[in-house]
């Protein structure tokens, strides 16, 4: 007996059909979505003006403040008036200047030259009475001659081998009071109506470990901590041992104390508040969880509190606190604490509704307490749950105590936000954007460790 | 020594030993836990511009003070409170659009960054350190340096909070098409399928449920992100913010905070009412 399950005959030319149709209206969908991301996208870019950017940015100022995050210059300052003065500072630092020529600017006084620079390319500044005359080192061998003409404005003139005078190189812009020279990233030249000033740059942080007026600062590391087995004092009133770690952290450029100090306090915002959120949302979490708490008001209100407490942003909280703590680490420490309280609780309590009775029902036969019922039944089971989210919040509140600094909580962020807005410091911006990273990295290799440690869950 | 010589006596001996075992471990956490607390917050006190003390006392006064400001206000404090709803759409839109993009970029470079998938294990490490550079890197910084160096204006923010993005979607997706099956792609590789069309054919749709709601979760994060670049000079609602909060505007400092409370909780039980309706999805 057969039965039959079409009212009619279903062809492989039919079933195939309906299958494509339904294929081509999925591909539909893919398009018109595809499509609605390109049409906001373009609407976006209207909307924000993101075609402004190409007009704000300028590639050479920040190819020059990237430059200055990895690299260091000397500047070289000649006076027209009087060009037997010639002043060579670090940085351009007034306070910085060096007491005798370095190696790389040699003093001829021949009565023509006064002084030869020679950058790190091989390319070479002459210095005169009137001019400066720039040979480039790269296989054209051009010769440059930059001066202040008997009109008082700045010129540049090029010259080839033969000493045939060229057009100028689009690196040279000539301008009314001054002439800019950029032959490389590394190499600067500036005439002024009154002065000339070379930069010369130089890959990596100088002065890193001793500043400028440091005893040691002609040390390398590694020789300035063998001094501290040797016997001689540098400084008769301090041992080697004090006089090599004063001048490092008491290092006038780099800040080292100050700055490894608030690395120190951002790290300790993230873990006390952490810490504190930990310690104030189990408790908590219990009293709000249904199969603990027989009393619904008391449920209730504490629901209430952790949805305040967490939908109040970590930042709006900071702002409240900034105005009753003052600026320092209190702030940091109570913006994470509330928030991540609220946050914890709420997590908690869902993982305390959600434990298996079974084992709490097993403790309750032999005759246990409820207390104890909660402490071997439940806390058990919620507890690498714990742990693994509070080091979670460890790891993502370490980020978010960089930015409360920021925000006014002190530390790390806030040292930052100085560096950047002084705006002419960016080797020190690069300095703390390379620790910072190395904090939130260190952070969250030692909670994934903890996690594995306390929890033991092995991932392959 | 035989099986048989396990006795109560001894197994009960046992049990005390690891019980003190435990209670020593627990003893030792807790100290440790009692001595960071109670150092750091000598050490905060020490370093803080105010006391604790005083700050305890005083912890009322200013939302007393800016409850006490919108009520003077009166029924004009709402007026207030949508005067400002431009710039929180500014914000918004902005945190819309760098998780679009942001998710977008990470979900094609994803198929990069793992093992299973990725054309040759190179690619894999770069794509994988990118990644965690752009993760670890705070925006704040990012958005710092662009700000520096574009002049005020929301475009730093979006740069800034894309980048972040990026980096962050971009290893969630790719441990998720780690644990993809694997059997669709096996089959679209029987059939000949080029590398790109496996991808979009076998790998997309199975991650597609996923990477919406981890979509959703991370503009909620953004959204706080690009207000705390406004607070530090990319504009939107956080600039507005720190205008007020200057002038010490206690009305439109609260109407603020009222209206990113308001958005963060509506995002907030939006995206998780999403997610579960996709996460049932995915389990059905």
């Amino acid at each position: 007996m057969s039965i039959a399950v079409y009212d009619r005959e279903v062809s492989f030319q039919e079933i195939y059909q309906s299958v494509e149709k339904k294929a081509h209206y999925q591909k539909l969908i893919t398009l018109v979505s595809i499509g609605a991301i390109l049409l906001y996208f373009v609407f976006s870019i209207i909307q924000f003006d993101l075609g402004s950017i190409s007009r704000k940015w300028s590639p050479e100022r920040a190819s020059r403040l990237f430059l200055d995050t990895y690299a260091h210059k000397d500047h070289v300052v000649m006076n027209w008036k009087d060009t037997s003065k010639i002043s060579v500072n670090f940085e351009g630092d007034y306070r910085y200047q060096y007491p005798s020529f370095p190696e790389w600017l040699e003093r001829i006084g021949d009565g023509k030259d006064i002084a030869i620079l020679t950058f790190n390319s091989g390319s070479k500044a002459i210095f005169r009475d009137d001019k400066i005359i720039f040979e480039q080192s790269k296989s054209e061998d051009r010769k440059f001659i930059f001066g202040i003409g008997n009109n008082g404005k700045p010129y540049a003139e090029a010259y080839d081998n033969d000493g045939n005078e060229k057009d100028l190189p689009n690196w040279i812009r000539v301008t009314e009071s001054k002439v800019e020279v950029r032959p490389s990233l590394y190499e600067r030249i500036q005439i002024y109506k009154r002065k000339v000033e070379v930069h010369r740059y130089e890959f990596g942080w100088k002065y890193f470990w001793f500043d400028f007026f440091s005893p040691l600062k002609d040390y390398s590391l590694p020789e300035a901590l063998s001094l501290i087995f040797s016997n001689e004092r540098i400084e008769p009133d301090k041992t080697n041992f004090e006089l090599v770690f004063s001048e490092i952290s008491d290092n006038e450029q780099w800040m080292h104390g100050t700055v490894l100090f608030s690395i120190l306090e951002t790290l300790l915002m993230a873990v006390l508040g952490t810490l504190l959120a930990s310690l104030l949302g189990l408790p908590l979490a219990f009293l709000a969880a249904y199969n603990i708490t027989p009393f619904k008001f008391v449920r209730f209100s504490l629901r209430r509190l952790f949805d305040m407490l967490r939908g109040i942003d970590m930042i709006i909280w900071c702002l409240i606190f900034v105005r009753s703590f003052g600026p320092g680490l209190f702030t940091g420490i109570f913006a994470i604490a509330f928030t991540d309280t609220g946050t914890l609780g709420k997590l908690m309590s869902e993982a305390i509704e959600n434990a298996d009775n079974k084992q709490q029902e097993g403790v309750k036969s032999t005759g246990a307490s409820t207390i104890l019922q909660h402490r071997f039944g439940i806390i058990p089971q919620i507890m690498p749950v714990f742990i693994s989210q509070s080091l979670y919040y460890l790891e993502s509140n370490t980020r978010g105590a960089v930015i409360l600094g920021a925000m006014g909580a002190g530390g790390i962020g806030l040292q930052l936000l100085g560096a950047i807005r002084t705006g002419n410091d960016f080797e020190n911006v690069g300095y703390m954007a390379v620790l910072i990273v190395l904090l939130v990295t260190v952070m969250d290799q030692m909670s994934a460790f903890l996690r594995r440690f306390l929890i033991g869950i092995e991932k392959n | 020594m035989s099986q048989n010589a396990i006795t109560i006596e001894s197994l009960e001996e046992n049990l005390k030993v690891l019980a003190r075992q435990r209670a020593i471990y627990s003893v030792l956490f807790i100290g440790a836990i009692i001595f960071i607390v109670v150092s750091g917050v000598g050490v905060a006190n020490q370093y803080n511009a105010g006391s604790f003390t005083r700050g305890v006392e005083n912890f009322f006064d200013y939302p007393a003070d800016l409850f006490s400001d919108a009520f003077e206000a009166g029924w004009g404090w709402f007026g207030i409170v949508l005067s400002f709803i431009p710039a929180l759409f500014e914000t918004f839109s902005a945190a819309v659009f760098s998780t679009v993009v942001g998710a977008s970029i990470a979900l094609i470079l994803c198929p990069l960054a793992t093992i299973n998938l990725s054309p040759n294990q190179v690619t894999v490490q770069i794509v994988r350190r990118t990644f965690d550079i752009l993760r670890s890197f705070p925006e704040l910084v990012f958005a710092l340096i662009l700000l520096y160096l574009m002049g005020k204006s929301i475009v730093p923010a979006i740069i800034a909070v894309t980048l972040h993005t990026i980096g962050a979607m971009g290893k969630l997706f790719s441990e998720a098409i780690e644990n993809i099956d694997m059997k669709p792609v096996d089959g679209l590789k029987s059939v000949g399928a080029r590398w790109y069309q496996i991808i979009c054919f076998a790998v997309y749709p199975q991650v597609l449920p996923l990477v919406l709601s981890y979509s959703l979760l991370r503009l909620e994060i953004n959204v706080r992100a690009s207000t705390i670049l406004g607070f530090v000079g990319a504009g939107g609602i956080g600039a507005y913010l720190t205008a007020s909060l200057q002038w010490r505007y206690g009305d439109e400092v609260l109407a603020i905070m009222f209206l990113l409370v308001a958005t963060i909780t509506a995002l907030d039980y939006f995206s998780s009412y999403v997610r579960h309706k996709l996460i049932g999805k995915i389990s059905a």
